[in-house]
């Protein structure tokens, strides 16, 4: 591919979307498709200054964010030490890597009757889900991350005669960080998933309650607009992750 | 004697959490009935196991999950072979299919039953809609990596696209085609029994829902499990399959 080309392809990108909004518009008002299963810009546009207006696109959205952003930090709060504690003693390692690997293939999410059981349609059962279902990868990947630190790094350190706590802060850590990203950045998309589908199944919290709420009352074009904004979110946290990511250990 | 010590860890920490939870099943302090001692679970499990009601509805949730999954099996290879094959398309595309990709695709579960009704077909959609991603996503990566010399061979034997896709490009394709089922069945299990929960009068997600909805817990602790069970072997099952 050339090089302007791919300077243009943002421009491409937003083009095709302006494609797509027009022929859904017109495929719309010839009669193909009907507004109310699939909603046409027109309609689309205007139902976000309605969401807006009924305080249905700010608050929802920082309700959903924060309580994402709550749950990757519990989960990486509990799943960075636990990580690290399976990469130093192996019998552990052994016995629950398993475990571990199952739980990342099963529908944790299928567990909120019990949460709901539990601790009730509370924000608390909300976050304590997406911390769990989160927990997983960043768990798995902080073990790799410190079952694979280079051993170079690990004998200039003791060339160097570093203590416990220095090996830890200056080789381990840092040598770590790219993969402990890797599972930092599913945790998010996880509880992401994990808080928006679980606000949809039980009507409550943030922006998946929104869309819920809104096919209830058949309101399809403020549903389309409501979709739309969680797309948005989910660049966001993953845009914000990768800023950090920079910033933590610049490439 | 590592595996001796691996397998008391496990035991240890096994029989910790059930002496947990049936302490606190025991200690009366939780509303009554929603913590049912082991023993009821087990129970209720083995009676959901003699019902001729639970195999009907564990056939409709393998079908949605099986249908849903050749679908997207099959349209995610063949859309990840056209994405690997012209770069420019590609670059468009790629910020969509990203984002759509990390959405939580539960949102559009409405969208699924306002074009194909509330039954088993929309819940089919929702399974394929998950799976595609990827799918597509590994397989238009995975077409990166094909050496250029076995393209242009096959370029010069004048091959045609289908020619191309059978003959070079799916060969090369077998691990991200591997790697993108796995993810993708899990999603589309997932998916499936949730669409169930939220709307739906057949299939292993409207059992658990319906039990808890009754306020038979011990019922639904049972489904659950048996969920997981099934889920958790499917995967074991599917990996060992791909591992040759």
């Amino acid at each position: 591919m050339t090089k302007a080309n791919r300077r243009l392809a943002p421009l491409y990108s937003i083009g095709l979307l302006l494609v797509l909004g027009a022929f859904v518009e017109l495929a719309v008002r010839a009669g193909w498709l009907l507004p109310n299963i699939v909603a046409p810009p027109s309609l689309v546009i205007p139902a976000f200054g309605d969401l807006r207006a009924n305080n249905e696109i700010v608050e929802p959205f920082l309700n959903t964010f924060f309580h994402v952003v709550i749950a990757t930090a519990a989960a990486a709060a509990l799943g960075l030490p636990f990580g690290y504690f399976l990469a130093r003693s192996p019998a552990f390692d052994q016995a629950y890597r398993g475990w571990l690997a199952a739980a990342f293939a099963s529908p944790l999410v299928l567990l909120y009757p019990l949460f709901l059981v539990f601790f009730g349609r509370t924000y608390f059962t909300v976050v304590l889900m997406s911390t769990m279902v989160a927990f997983v990868p960043i768990a798995i990947n902080a073990r790799d991350a410190f079952m694979n630190i280079p051993p170079v790094l690990l004998n200039v350190g003791k060339s160097f005669k570093v203590d416990k706590w220095q090996r830890f802060a200056m080789i381990e850590l840092p040598a770590a960080v790219p993969t402990i990203f890797v599972g930092l950045r599913l945790g998010v998309i996880y509880a992401l998933v994990n808080t928006i589908g679980v606000e949809f199944l039980i009507d409550f919290g943030g922006l998946g309650r929104v869309v819920s709420d809104l096919y209830a009352f058949f309101n399809i074009p403020q549903m389309y607009a409501e979709i739309l904004l969680i797309l948005v979110i989910s660049i966001v946290l993953l845009w914000t992750l990768d800023r950090v990511q920079r910033w933590v250990r610049p490439q | 004697m590592r595996l001796g010590r691996t397998r008391v860890i496990q035991a240890v920490t096994l029989i910790a959490l059930l002496g947990v939870y049936e302490a606190l099943s025991r200690s009366g302090r939780f509303y009554q009935g929603a913590i049912p001692p082991l023993a009821d679970i087990a129970q209720a499990f083995f009676a959901q196991l003699l019902q001729p009601d639970l195999y009907l509805n564990l056939w409709v949730t393998a079908y949605e999950v099986v249908l849903g999954f050749v679908i997207a099996m099959v349209s995610g290879v063949l859309l990840g072979i056209v994405l690997g094959t012209t770069p420019l398309l590609s670059t468009v595309v790629t910020p969509f299919v990203d984002s759509l990709a990390t959405t939580p695709k539960i949102i559009f579960l409405p969208i699924a039953m306002l074009l194909v009704g509330t039954g088993p077909p929309s819940k089919v959609l929702m399974a394929a809609l998950s799976a595609i991603f990827p799918v597509m996503i590994a397989v238009a990566a995975g077409m990166r990596q094909i050496s250029p010399v076995l393209i242009r061979v096959g370029q010069s034997f004048r091959c045609s696209w289908w020619q191309m896709v059978t003959k070079i490009y799916m060969p090369s394709l077998r691990l991200p085609i591997i790697s993108g089922a796995r993810l993708g069945f899990g999603l589309c299990i997932i998916i499936t029994l949730l669409s169930e929960i939220k709307i739906s009068k057949l299939g292993m997600g409207f059992l658990t829902i319906d039990a808890y909805n009754h306020y038979q817990i011990p019922q639904m602790y049972a489904l659950l499990l048996l969920i997981f069970i099934i889920a958790v072997g499917m995967n074991a099952l599917l990996s060992r399959l791909t591992a040759r």
